[in-house]
């Protein structure tokens, strides 16, 4: 029941931060190059949608 | 073209109940306020102290008022977003009742005093359990109403708003693990060190995903229609979401800098806040950026006012907090009411003023008439700006004082303050502090007039005509188009993508606390409390004595003179909930034991102000009149024992005599005292052995003495 029992010790907890800073730094790489590289008229598009034909 | 029907009722029932929360939760909050000026204003009743009010005010501006406003802004933008009505107007319903009857059984319970214990997720079991069913109601008509959608891209308010569907849900079941032993109580499955890192990564993300991500989803529809242009940059909208969503959730250790939990956790906390600034500020440049070449329509337009302030108060808070969690500035702003005067700052500004702007947008539209007043409009907008500068400006002032004169030495090398001097230097900024939220309040009143009004002269349009050609292929792209474009399209993956990138930073936190024995080092001297300090325990939970009261004693010098020796991980491996607290509004606590006798405490708790002179500590005369349920000793212990608290096989049936015999102790010690003989005498308490003060005294002998008695010793 005690978490602390379940294991008595984590070989390498380095890697754990480690892999999440591979993780985020990829996915923002590939985000933002995506970003860049979107679509101008479907940029557009998109940020018009609260605006389409609605009175409200 | 399709023709279909956006349900208005719905949105109208919200945005009442967001108006009468707004107005209980803020009443309370003025209350209890004005407690920590003229503490009889606790009326000497334990529904009215400030240890069960404070709990009442904070989760009804979170969960009651901001709740309703986020299903109010989100059941109006999700219909026109996808240009379709509400999956189910019976789920609508169910969570439309569903979510009062939450809100009308957590003010009652917390009121009489079923508390876990801990902040910001007081509520008992099954209230948790109610919430989850009905968050799930929620999403469930949420995501029917995505997939029945005439739109095929979700607009970027919608991504906010699954994240927020997802992350709450999976903050709420992990926070809300506890091992029940009645209807109304039950322990924390975690305990000390493990269980103040699960809180406040809940404690931090709620204000995230429910204080945040929900209202820039709303900002994201609101503000463009209220300035009828849309967003500045949708660009950097993908960006800001994605990497708001993924650097938030690691931010929670950052309230618990200098405590006990590992170094290594505290500063993960530290550099992903600082991180953590970028994707806030790129949402508020956003919103401003928003309104270029708009500005004359702000002199004008009293709902982009309050848009504008709502959004400024965002961006203050979001480079107050970073700075925050810089262990340096940590060291001064902990503990103190800077803190207090950081989180209104938001909840005012940011959450109040988007509400009021949402409110004041929905409802003349919704009922088909023009807004009442405009000029009530902006005097309600300079009440709301000058309330909240009145508040924050004295609780900034009482933080600075605080920790200065905490911290302050004489040229002998002694503190220059007693505790009780430090109070009376802020007691007057409290006052000016009630002043402000009054103001404020004030505010909120002048619009609920302003909006009765308005429902008055119009009528309500329940179901709202609208047109749309139906999307015959929701998922289908064109070659050539980015993944993330293929992503808007997906609500399922969105919101898989979504949980990954909110686990990952709690995953990195926890897995390593929980299983790396050397992170709490366990000390020899440490032993689980008596049956007597157990049921003390509880009703120091009861009473919400941490909601004052610390007990964390920090490794500064001016911490370990006033207090005594640090904290230490392995002091609270037995605390289910651990009770660290996280403001000092009385002093910390984590070791009073053995620094006054048990007549001291007696007294004290019965009227503080007879031992301590100007206090603003509430009177507690009920407990010497209650008697400890003893019914629920064994439970208490078998529970304690599941949860790994090493009590020997057999205990729970020995528990009720050592309980008797520890209870006989005190109140021979006591016996002894002749003001305390007085006291029992005028007051007429007879049996005082099975009375709350006794297990309560012992609590408090308890605190921090199994390190005093023994030089400390790893096993």
């Amino acid at each position: 029941m005690k978490f602390i029992n379940y294991l008595k010790t984590i070989e390498g907890v380095g890697v754990f931060p480690l892999i999440s800073l591979l993780i985020f730094f990829s996915f923002f790489s590939v985000l933002i190059y995506m970003v860049i590289r979107a679509n101008r008229n479907a940029i557009q598009k998109h940020k018009n949608i609260p605006f389409d034909n609605q009175l409200n | 073209m399709e023709q279909f029907k956006y349900d208005n009722r719905i949105v109208k029932n919200f945005a009442y109940a967001t108006m009468l929360w707004g107005l209980v939760g803020m009443l309370v909050g003025v209350i209890a306020a004005f407690q920590l000026y003229w503490p009889a204003l606790s009326f000497k009743l334990p529904y009215t102290t400030f240890g069960r009010l404070r709990p009442v005010h904070t989760n009804a501006v979170i969960f009651a008022f901001v709740g309703n406003g986020i299903f109010m802004g989100v059941y109006y933008s999700l219909q026109r977003l996808l240009k379709a009505r509400m999956f189910s107007d019976l789920l609508s319903k169910i969570h439309f009742w569903g979510w009062q009857l939450i809100i009308v059984l957590a003010a009652a319970s917390l009121l009489l005093g079923y508390t876990t214990g801990k902040e910001y997720a007081e509520l008992e079991w099954p209230i948790d359990i109610l919430i989850a069913l009905i968050w799930v109601t929620f999403g469930v008509n949420m995501f029917g109403t995505i997939f029945k959608r005439r739109e095929k891209h979700l607009y970027v308010g919608i991504w906010f708003y699954i994240a927020t569907f997802v992350t709450v849900a999976m903050l709420h079941i992990v926070n809300s693990i506890e091992l029940p032993i009645s209807l109304t109580k039950s322990y924390s499955w975690y305990a000390g060190v493990q269980d103040a890192l699960v809180q406040w990564w809940y404690g931090h993300n709620a204000v995230a995903f429910f204080l945040t991500t929900p209202y820039l989803g709303v900002m994201y529809y609101f503000l463009p229609k209220a300035a009828n242009r849309p967003v500045y940059s949708y660009r950097l909208s993908i960006v800001h979401f994605w990497a708001l969503i993924f650097l938030y959730i690691w931010a929670g250790p950052h309230h618990l800098l200098y405590t006990s939990l590992p170094d290594w956790a505290q500063s993960l906390g530290t550099a992903f806040s600082v991180m953590l600034l970028a994707p806030s500020w790129g949402g508020m440049f956003n919103g401003l950026l928003t309104l270029r070449g708009a500005w004359d329509k702000v002199r004008e337009d009293a709902i982009l006012k309050f848009l504008v302030v709502a959004i400024t108060a965002y961006g203050m808070s979001t480079f107050e907090g970073p700075l925050l969690s810089l262990k340096n500035v940590n060291a001064i702003s902990h503990f103190t009411d800077w803190t207090v005067a950081h989180v209104h700052v938001g909840a005012l500004g940011w959450n109040g003023f988007m509400t009021f702007a949402m409110l004041y947008w929905l409802m003349p539209r919704m009922f088909n008439t023009e807004i009442y007043s405009k000029k009530l409009m902006n005097t309600h907008f300079w009440l709301g700006t000058l309330g909240i500068l009145l508040y924050a400006i004295p609780m900034y002032w009482s933080g600075f004082s605080q920790s200065l004169s905490w911290s302050e030495f004489t040229a002998d090398g002694t503190l220059r303050y007693t505790f009780m001097d430090t109070v009376v230097r802020v007691k007057l900024l409290y006052l000016l502090r009630g002043l402000g939220g009054t103001i404020y309040l004030g505010g909120f009143i002048v619009m609920l007039y302003n909006l009765i009004k308005t429902v008055k002269k119009g009528s309500l349009q329940a179901d709202e005509a609208a047109s749309a050609p139906a999307l015959l292929n929701a998922t289908g792209g064109h070659q050539g188009e980015h993944w993330h474009r293929w992503l808007e399209r997906r609500p399922i993956q969105f919101l898989v993508l979504s949980l990954v990138a909110v686990a990952i930073g709690g995953i990195v936190e926890f897995i390593p606390t929980f299983l790396v024995k050397s992170n709490i080092p366990t000390i020899a001297s440490v032993k689980p409390y008596t049956p007597l300090e157990l049921e003390g325990r509880d009703i120091y939970i009861k009473e919400g004595c941490y909601n004052c009261h610390s007990q964390m004693i920090r490794p500064f010098r001016h911490e370990t003179e006033r207090y005594g020796e640090y904290s230490k991980a392995g002091e609270f491996v037995y605390d289910h909930p651990f009770q660290w607290g996280s403001k000092r509004t009385g002093p910390d606590l984590a070791r009073e034991g053995g620094r006054n006798p048990d007549s001291w405490h007696f007294k004290h708790m019965y009227e503080p102000s007879w031992i301590t002179t100007g206090s603003i500590m509430p009177a507690y005369p009920w407990l010497f009149k209650d008697d400890v349920d003893g019914s629920m000793l064994e439970k208490k212990i078998n529970a304690m024992r599941t949860l790994g608290v090493p009590y020997a096989e057999g205990y729970e049936k020995l528990a009720m005599a050592d309980y008797k015999a520890q209870a006989k102790g005190i109140v021979d010690g006591l016996s002894v005292d002749d003001d305390v003989q007085k006291m029992i005498k005028a007051e007429g308490i007879t049996k005082i052995e099975s009375k709350e003060i006794i297990a309560l005294i012992a609590y408090l002998q308890r605190l921090g003495t199994d390190i005093k008695k023994t030089s400390l010793t790893s096993k």
